[in-house]
């Protein structure tokens, strides 16, 4: 089962998407925040990762900077999932290392076509 | 509503767009024509039906049609028929069409236009191998309403993360408020224009590529066969037929014949694409 690590501040966003990922046969890690975001892919790298932008403690893209650039980091594909929705954070997001973008709100049918399209599904 | 009133609306829709409705759609007719009967200033659907005996005004009876006929779409819906035409077909009618240097596409029910601006990017993708090419893709639709939005090229957030890769999405949109509008260069290799299947379409020349997606899926058997009969007589013979995922020849019009390997993508039995390129 592939494993997909959400990253977001917000509760009732990682329910939501973990119930739409979960039918889609992933198994689910979550995280609250960047930093924990990190330690939790140290312990063990998801195949996933569906990542807000605003958080606190450590955002999103700086997450993604740091992955990047650690050991294993470059593995996991990478689907920002954020209300930023303009083309300056897009373009940011894509040069840091992100695969996808997904600008919130988002439903099923947008993550389906999102994971499929880069080839988790 | 009463069975001759569901009788006339489903006879005005079949008549013009080849739309069959069976009873179990009623509920169709009801969500989609209450508001367009509201909009007449019409209360009830039964309002309707007797505006329609009373003028017979071709206008509405358009309306209507417009109204009941299916229009989702997105970009590169289900993927596989657009790697298909960039990996398989399209370099073998670079290779046949190598002194003509032109190619002709048609997308024969083209919605609100993701169908025709996918194989437009896509092509413009390959630009490098078609320098000195005259491409041209020729979009249509029954509904005018459908392609007033297609020529905009305007999209919601929603609809431009179906099917839409971002880096497609980076590269040809700009963002208009809420919106999302597709370069006018793309916009430019497309051109829209209504027409209906059910009519005599001789006229629009040879195609090189014709792709009639779920459209046929809501014909009967009858005029899926004349339809398919008719895009037979107008695409080439080392030509390719793309239809849907639910969507078959066979059984239909046998002048046609799948290409082996490649769901969804037809060929003339005579001389076929593939067969011709070895
Ligand atoms: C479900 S959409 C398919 C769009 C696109 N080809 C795709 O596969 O995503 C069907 C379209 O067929 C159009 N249509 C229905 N009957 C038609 C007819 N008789 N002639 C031309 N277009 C028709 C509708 O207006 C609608 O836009």
């Amino acid at each position: 089962m592939p494993s997909c690590l959400i990253v977001d501040d917000s509760k009732v966003v990682r329910m939501v998407a973990r119930r739409i990922l979960e039918d889609l046969s992933f198994g689910i890690l979550e995280a609250e925040d960047g930093k924990s975001a990190l330690s939790s892919c140290q312990e063990k790298m998801p195949d996933v990762i569906l990542l807000d932008w605003n958080m606190p403690v450590m955002n999103g893209i700086d997450f993604l900077r740091t992955l990047r650039g650690s050991k294993e980091g470059e593995q996991p594909i990478v689907i920002f999932c954020t209300t930023e929705n303009d083309m300056a954070h897009i373009r940011e997001a894509i040069s840091a290392g992100a695969n996808e973008y997904i600008m919130k709100p988002f439903d099923r049918a947008i993550i389906e076509a999102k994971f499929s399209q880069v080839g988790v599904l | 509503m009463n069975s001759q009133d569901f009788q006339l609306f489903g006879d005005i829709v079949r008549t013009r767009s080849g739309l069959v409705l069976t009873e179990e759609k009623i509920y169709l007719l009801e969500s989609r024509l209450i508001p367009l009967a509201r909009r007449r200033g019409l209360d009830s659907l039964e309002a309707l039906a007797a505006e329609v005996r009373r003028t017979k005004d071709e206008r509405l009876l358009m309306e209507i049609t417009e109204a009941m006929t299916t229009n989702e779409t997105f970009f590169f819906r289900d993927t596989r028929p657009f790697d298909t035409f960039r990996d398989v077909v399209l370099p073998q009618l670079l290779k046949a069409r190598a002194a003509k240097k032109s190619l002709r596409i048609w997308t024969a029910a083209c919605s609100t236009g993701q169908e025709p601006y996918s194989l437009a990017m896509l092509l413009k993708e390959e630009a490098a191998k078609m320098a000195g090419w005259r491409v041209e893709i020729l979009a249509t639709d029954l509904s005018n309403e459908v392609l007033e939005k297609a020529k905009a090229g305007l999209y919601s957030q929603f609809e431009v993360q179906r099917g839409l890769p971002i880096q497609l999405l980076m590269k040809h949109f700009q963002q208009v408020g809420e919106m999302w509008q597709i370069d006018s260069s793309i916009r430019a290799m497309v051109k829209f224009q209504p027409r209906n299947l059910l009519e005599d379409f001789s006229s629009i020349g040879q195609f090189d590529v014709v792709f009639c997606r779920n459209v046929l899926i809501y014909f009967d058997q009858a005029t899926k066969s004349q339809v398919l009969n008719r895009v037979y007589d107008i695409l080439a013979v080392d030509g390719a037929l793309f239809l849907g995922g639910a969507e078959t020849v066979l059984g239909i019009c046998d002048r046609f014949k799948p290409v082996e390997g490649q769901r969804g993508v037809y060929t003339s039995a005579e001389s076929g694409l593939l067969a011709a390129a070895g």
